[in-house]
């Protein structure tokens, strides 16, 4: 073994060297360090290495099993094809960014205690905050914002969860942790917010649609799969999973029927593929957890490719929005046959990567006589090829035509979709490829005849109901708008806030003010001008209100008259003998309780 | 006149739809011949996967359209930032 180092330092550290290099030297860099990076990390052996301590507590940097190899393979893979697809992008910081948020994710899968996962997963945040960023538009500043408070609270559930799990097993290593006490349960959101659980999922559709078109591929890979991968070393098996993953299945899809904004259409899909690996680590056994991995492996593809060639539209055209788009697939053939098969893929169309992953999860619920969880994943995976399969490819590039008219993608673009295309179809017919990676034995056949025949009728037909859909009119049109999520609570939430801070709550706080710092000390200062024709003054003012209607007018005159001499002479109007003797009198009281309190 | 592109001529969206319905035909036949290897017997059910597709995908739209629709949108410059 060469002297191999923790995968996610290559990138880290790889990060770090980018400023020094411009031009094509940069570009070579770019693409050979994900290559440097596959070639240390085959390097690694299955096992725990780097474990060092730190204070008192074992840290573990590197441990190797067959959940975590199959998690750098593709995050490798993926890195290779996301940085050869962002080559044009000139702001070094960008991809700064990008190699943090990669490494960082590899640090999180191969880290084998929870305090260097939690160090990693907060690395993940920042880095992928600064993706969102670089678009450099009011939407994005906002959105970033919220997305950093959004992973900022989730990244704290998961540390008060760890340290509370320390303070009850004594151990800091990461294992199985289970749905026990209130840490476990911390630790529980604090990944499900990575994973979009159904409530806790809003910042996905509002922050993803929002990165650059090269951020996208990076963000829509990392974040939530090592969500998938962290649950299904901690939970696996939880059943509360199992309805969970089904539910995102289930109420994304709807979402992404009405959209308009294409890539809030593949947020959208993400959370319900994100469903599909979390019932499969719910259902927990090797079918089901076999079938989360290998659909993490596929889908990070061919979403990657979808987000790719919805990138490629947003640079050649800067458009996104199916209101704008159309036609495009006589401007951009290639692209958009490379969509085609992402879509073909996502659906499960046989013969495509989609086919050979999510039937492993769907089988592992029928297995398990999980009926109603049934239902809804092949409710859901209908849903899919409505929104990914048919929707994504035809509002771009076929539809009304736009009359946008612009060039095909540039060919490292072409370059990176096409490799991501081949690997679709590569794993789609060759699922044995995929299959010897998984961690348990695969006893799985994809094309049985019946298989083939089902999931492609139930394919066919959906796409069926489409056509007749549309016919009919029934289908409902694309419209600008913009459609509610559950971020509107704290979107329009913290307006209300702030609307609430600015209004009532500084009116009335100008009101304590005026009263306690303005209006008392005037009054103190204006009686002890000279208290006694004060005191006389207010005598006469409430007098005034009380008195009958006869006396009023000689009430009125006398008090004019004392407002006018006020404060008149301020000396009080008392000998100076007197003066002496009342202060002495308290001078003496002073002592006294002086000396009383010391015997106290 | 501007360029013609393969869509732009209806003929060949007839081509298109017409090996698309042939698709369709051919495996719904194809149900026929095969044994199917089942979990619940609703799935025995001849062309059940057929209907369920097309029942779910109009099922999904109309729900989206008349039901989320109508509660969720809002003007595009809704949240103004």
């Amino acid at each position: 073994m060469i002297n191999a180092v923790p995968p996610a330092f290559v990138f880290i550290i790889g990060a770090l060297l980018l400023p020094l290099l411009r031009g094509k030297l940069k570009s070579v860099y770019l693409l050979l360090l994900p290559v440097l990076g596959f070639i240390n990390f085959i390097n690694i052996s299955e096992g725990i290495h780097w474990s060092f301590k730190f204070l008192e507590y074992e840290l573990i940097l590197v441990k190797v099993d067959k959940i975590s190899i199959i998690f750098g393979y593709i995050y490798h893979i993926i890195t290779f094809i996301a940085l050869l697809y962002s080559l044009h992008v000139k702001e070094t910081a960008q991809h700064i960014a990008a190699l943090l948020y990669a490494g960082a994710a590899l640090g999180v899968v191969f880290a084998g205690d929870l305090f260097t996962l939690f160090i990693f997963w907060e690395t993940m945040a920042f880095s992928a905050f600064y993706l969102i960023w670089a678009s450099k538009t009011k939407e994005s500043y906002g959105a970033g914002l919220r997305y950093l408070l959004v992973h900022i609270f989730g990244g704290m559930c998961l540390l008060a969860g760890i340290v509370m799990h320390y303070y009850e097993t004594g151990s800091l290593s990461f294992g199985y942790i289970g749905l026990k006490g209130l840490s476990s349960w911390l630790i529980f959101i604090g990944f499900g917010l990575n994973c979009a659980f159904p409530g806790l999922h809003a910042w996905l559709p509002d922050a993803y649609p929002k990165t650059t078109p090269t951020g996208g591929v990076f963000m829509w890979t990392f974040t939530t799969k090592t969500a998938v991968y962290v649950l299904a070393r901690g939970f696996p098996g939880t059943e509360l999973l199992i309805w969970i993953g089904a539910t995102m299945t289930v109420f994304p899809i709807f979402f992404a029927v009405i959209e308009n904004d294409l890539r809030k259409v593949l947020s959208y899909s993400l959370i319900n593929q994100l469903g599909y690996m979390v019932t499969g680590i719910g259902i927990g056994t090797q079918l089901s957890l076999n079938g989360t991995f290998s659909h993490v492996f596929c889908h990070i593809l061919y979403k990657a490719l979808l987000v790719m060639s919805m990138g490629a539209v947003i640079y050649r055209t800067g458009k996104i929005k199916c209101t704008d788009l159309g036609g495009l697939y006589k401007s951009m053939p290639i692209t958009a046959l490379f969509c085609i098969i992402g879509a073909a893929s996502i659906s499960a169309f046989p013969l495509f990567s989609g086919f050979i992953s999510k039937s492993m999860v769907v089988e592992a619920s029928a297995i398990g006589g999980l009926i109603p969880i049934w239902f809804m994943l092949t409710f859901a995976s209908v849903g899919v090829l409505e929104h990914a399969g048919i929707k994504v490819p035809y509002y771009a590039f076929f539809a009304h035509d736009s009359g946008i008219r612009t060039k095909e993608s540039p060919p490292h673009m072409l370059l990176a979709m096409g490799l991501t295309a081949f690997l679709c179809v590569f794993i789609g017919v060759m699922p044995s490829s995929l299959y010897s990676l998984l961690p348990y034995p695969v006893n799985f056949e994809p094309y049985t005849a019946s298989h083939v025949v089902t999931t492609t009728q139930l394919l066919l037909f959906g796409a069926l109901a489409y056509i007749f859909l549309m016919k009919s009119g029934i289908f409902p049109a694309e419209m600008r708008a913009t459609n509610l999520d559950l971020d509107w609570f704290y979107r329009k939430g913290a307006q209300i806030f702030i609307w609430f801070i600015n209004k009532p709550g500084s009116a009335i706080m100008q009101k304590i003010n005026k009263i306690f710092f303005y209006k008392i000390p005037y009054f103190l200062d204006w009686l002890t001008k000279n208290p006694v024709l004060a005191i006389k003054i207010i005598r006469d003012s409430i007098l005034l209100i009380f008195s009958i209607p006869e006396k009023r007018s000689r009430i009125k005159a006398r008090l004019k008259a004392e407002k006018a001499i006020y404060p008149g002479d301020s000396l009080m109007p008392m000998p100076i003998g007197a003066l002496v003797l009342w202060s002495i009198f308290f001078l003496l009281l002073y002592l006294i309780i002086y000396y009383a309190k010391g015997y106290m | 006149m501007s360029k013609k592109y393969w869509f732009d001529n209806p003929k060949n969206v007839r081509k298109f739809f017409t090996v698309f319905y042939i698709l369709v035909i051919i495996f719904l036949i194809a149900e026929l011949f095969i044994h199917k290897h089942t979990y619940f017997p609703w799935e025995n059910y001849p062309f059940f996967y057929a209907v369920f597709g097309f029942v779910a995908f109009v099922f999904l739209i109309i729900i989206a359209k008349h039901i989320l629709r109508p509660i969720v949108k809002r003007k595009e410059d809704y949240y103004n930032d």
